[in-house]
């Protein structure tokens, strides 16, 4: 059981803002959705060892070769305001660093 | 009551790599902002990160260096963080599975030795920049996403500022010799991370702990944990209490000042990272790792002592980094004197150096032109000071000293039938200074010696001139 608290730790986490309706039917719905998910509880898994991931491969890696970059036009498409090569961004209140 | 202090240290070292952690775009320092990124950094939709083997191989390179255990099945987890300069809402870093533990340094204060245990190092990527302006926006840098990092978690043996000092310069020279990073404090390669907690002597359990930020040298580590340091004690002796805060340190004032108090845990919601399968580290891997490294500063200063001679002070200053060390090492084998090789590098090379804010591989200077000008003092081929004219030739350009000396002819005079008539000429035209030093004048040799050398542009040997005066003045 999710707690209204628990999506509002959430929301703040993510820097997002919800309206007390908002929070309530958030909960309701992820409440919904983590029900579902523990259907995954009844499943047996005695003898079936912790894993990290779903795909059975390990040890892929690359040599280190530098690639072309993406062009900066492109990269800077997806972005809504910049100054020179810069992404502007708004005024960062100072949390963690300088 | 007495207090005992336990401090922290996070140290990020940047591994000199060519390309990202996990994305093949390059790794440098001072392009222009966001054009060394791809859309891995950016964290688009879709994309699918990948390792990069020879970062990790650095990895272990520093682990096996500070003496860690390494994580033989390892993975990456997420830890997930809301900012701008981070584009992805997570840092893919190793929370279960660090790349190695248990490692440890020794360091030396006031000449007593200690072994700092490190609890842990992983391996990261970095974040990218952000640049404040006073137009009521920040500006985003990506450049740095994705360089690749190790942080060393040092484990809680460091007792004082002085200890946290010799700890970091331990850990950079290490580091250096390994060349996995370039450890730069002023360029951010090494980035150093500070906590610190007092307790009254004799109490288990650990003081409420202070983190420090904006640490830009070795000083500031240790002045910063210094102020801390009394700033706690004081406030526990006054009947307070420490609370949980982050703290900045400002260089003017010597101060640590408040930024915010930490409410609760860091709430990073870790979790394994799906994109990227497990790495198993095999024993070869480590072995090729182990391969690569050289020997350690701490090794070399030892055989420095015992096999070459050379003082403990000196052979600390011939390995504070790897390229002297190496240099050092390189005009020995040429043939130098260890001694002479090392007050040369430790004296005029340096001093050049420091003068002219240089470094090794920015001269022309090969150990093989130092031992040969070393060579030409030692056999008598040129003076002392017409050394210090062949040193300011060979260190700005490819020259052979002994080859350059003959050109410019600047070879010590040293036979007694060219330098005696010569003499003998300035006795004749100096009565004076004969009558004084029969008088008991010393300083009248002085002065004829000056004579010779003027006569002979310095290329009299100044101990056969000597000899040469003393003789022919008790004749006269």
């Amino acid at each position: 059981m999710i707690s209204k608290a628990d999506v509002a730790h959430v929301a703040e986490l993510a820097r997002l803002e919800f309206s007390d309706a908002e929070l309530d039917q958030f909960t309701a719905q992820l409440d919904e959705i983590l029900n579902m998910v523990d259907q995954l509880e009844s499943v047996d898994t005695t003898d079936v060892p912790v894993t990290t991931q779903s795909v059975h491969l390990e040890n892929i890696m690359r040599q280190d070769v530098a690639s072309t970059p993406t062009p900066l036009n492109e990269l800077m498409a997806n972005v809504p305001t910049s100054k020179g090569n810069l992404i502007q961004v708004p005024a960062i209140i100072d949390k963690e660093e300088d | 009551m007495n207090f005992e202090t336990t401090i922290g240290l996070e140290v990020h070292v940047e591994l000199k790599t060519q390309s990202k952690m996990f994305s093949p775009s390059p790794v440098s320092y001072g392009a222009e902002p966001n054009t060394e990124t791809n859309v891995i950094d950016w964290g688009f939709p879709g994309v699918l990160p990948s390792i990069n083997r020879g970062a990790y191989e650095l990895g272990l390179m520093v682990a096996l260096a500070l003496h860690a255990e390494i994580t033989p099945v390892t993975h990456f987890d997420r830890k997930n963080y809301f900012y701008p300069d981070n584009p992805k809402a997570y840092q893919i870093t190793q929370s279960e599975a660090p790349l190695a533990t248990n490692g440890w340094v020794e360091i030396e204060v006031d000449g007593h030795k200690k072994k700092i245990g490190i609890a842990e190092l992983h391996v990261e990527e970095d974040a990218g920049k952000n640049q404040h302006e006073d137009d009521g926006y920040s500006y985003v840098d990506l450049n740095r996403q994705g360089t690749p990092l190790v942080e060393i978690v040092s484990k809680p043996d460091i007792a004082t500022p002085e200890e946290a000092y010799a700890y970091l310069e331990t850990l950079r020279q290490i580091v250096q010799f390994t060349g996995a990073s370039d450890v730069k404090m002023e360029e951010g390669s090494m980035r150093v991370d500070s906590n610190l907690s007092v307790r009254p002597i004799g109490q288990q359990a650990f003081g409420t702990k202070t983190e420090i930020k904006n640490l830009n040298s070795f000083a500031h580590v240790r002045d910063g944990l210094t102020y801390e340091q009394n700033r706690q004690s004081a406030l526990l002796l006054s009947g307070g209490s420490v609370r949980p805060e982050t703290r900045r340190y400002d260089p003017n004032t010597k101060e640590t000042i408040l930024m915010r108090v930490k409410e609760g845990a860091d709430d990073y919601r870790y979790f394994p990272e799906p994109d990227l399968p497990p790495v198993t580290v095999s024993k070869e891997w480590i072995e090729t790792a182990q391969g690569r490294l050289p020997e350690m500063p701490a090794k070399r200063r030892e055989r420095y002592i015992n096999a070459m001679g050379i003082p403990e002070y000196d052979a600390g200053v011939l390995t504070a980094t790897k390229e002297m060390s190496d240099f050092f090492e390189a005009t020995v084998t040429a043939g130098a004197d260890p001694k002479q090789a090392s007050n040369w590098l430790m004296g005029e090379v340096s001093g050049y150096l420091n003068a002219n804010h240089l470094e090794l591989k920015d001269v022309a200077l090969t150990p093989v032109h130092l031992a040969g000008m070393i060579e030409l003092i030692d056999d008598g081929t040129i003076s002392s000071k017409i050394a210090k004219k062949v040193f300011q030739e060979i260190i700005k350009n490819d020259t052979d000293p002994a080859a350059w000396v003959k050109a410019k002819g600047l070879i010590q005079e040293s036979d007694p039938a060219v330098l005696t008539p010569i003499i003998d000429e300035i006795l004749d035209n100096n009565q004076q200074s004969i009558d004084d030093f029969h008088n008991g004048k010393d300083r009248a040799v002085g002065f004829l010696v000056g004579q010779i050398m003027k006569q002979t542009h310095g290329q009299a040997n100044p101990k056969v001139v000597n000899d040469i005066l003393l003789t022919e003045l008790n004749k006269r």
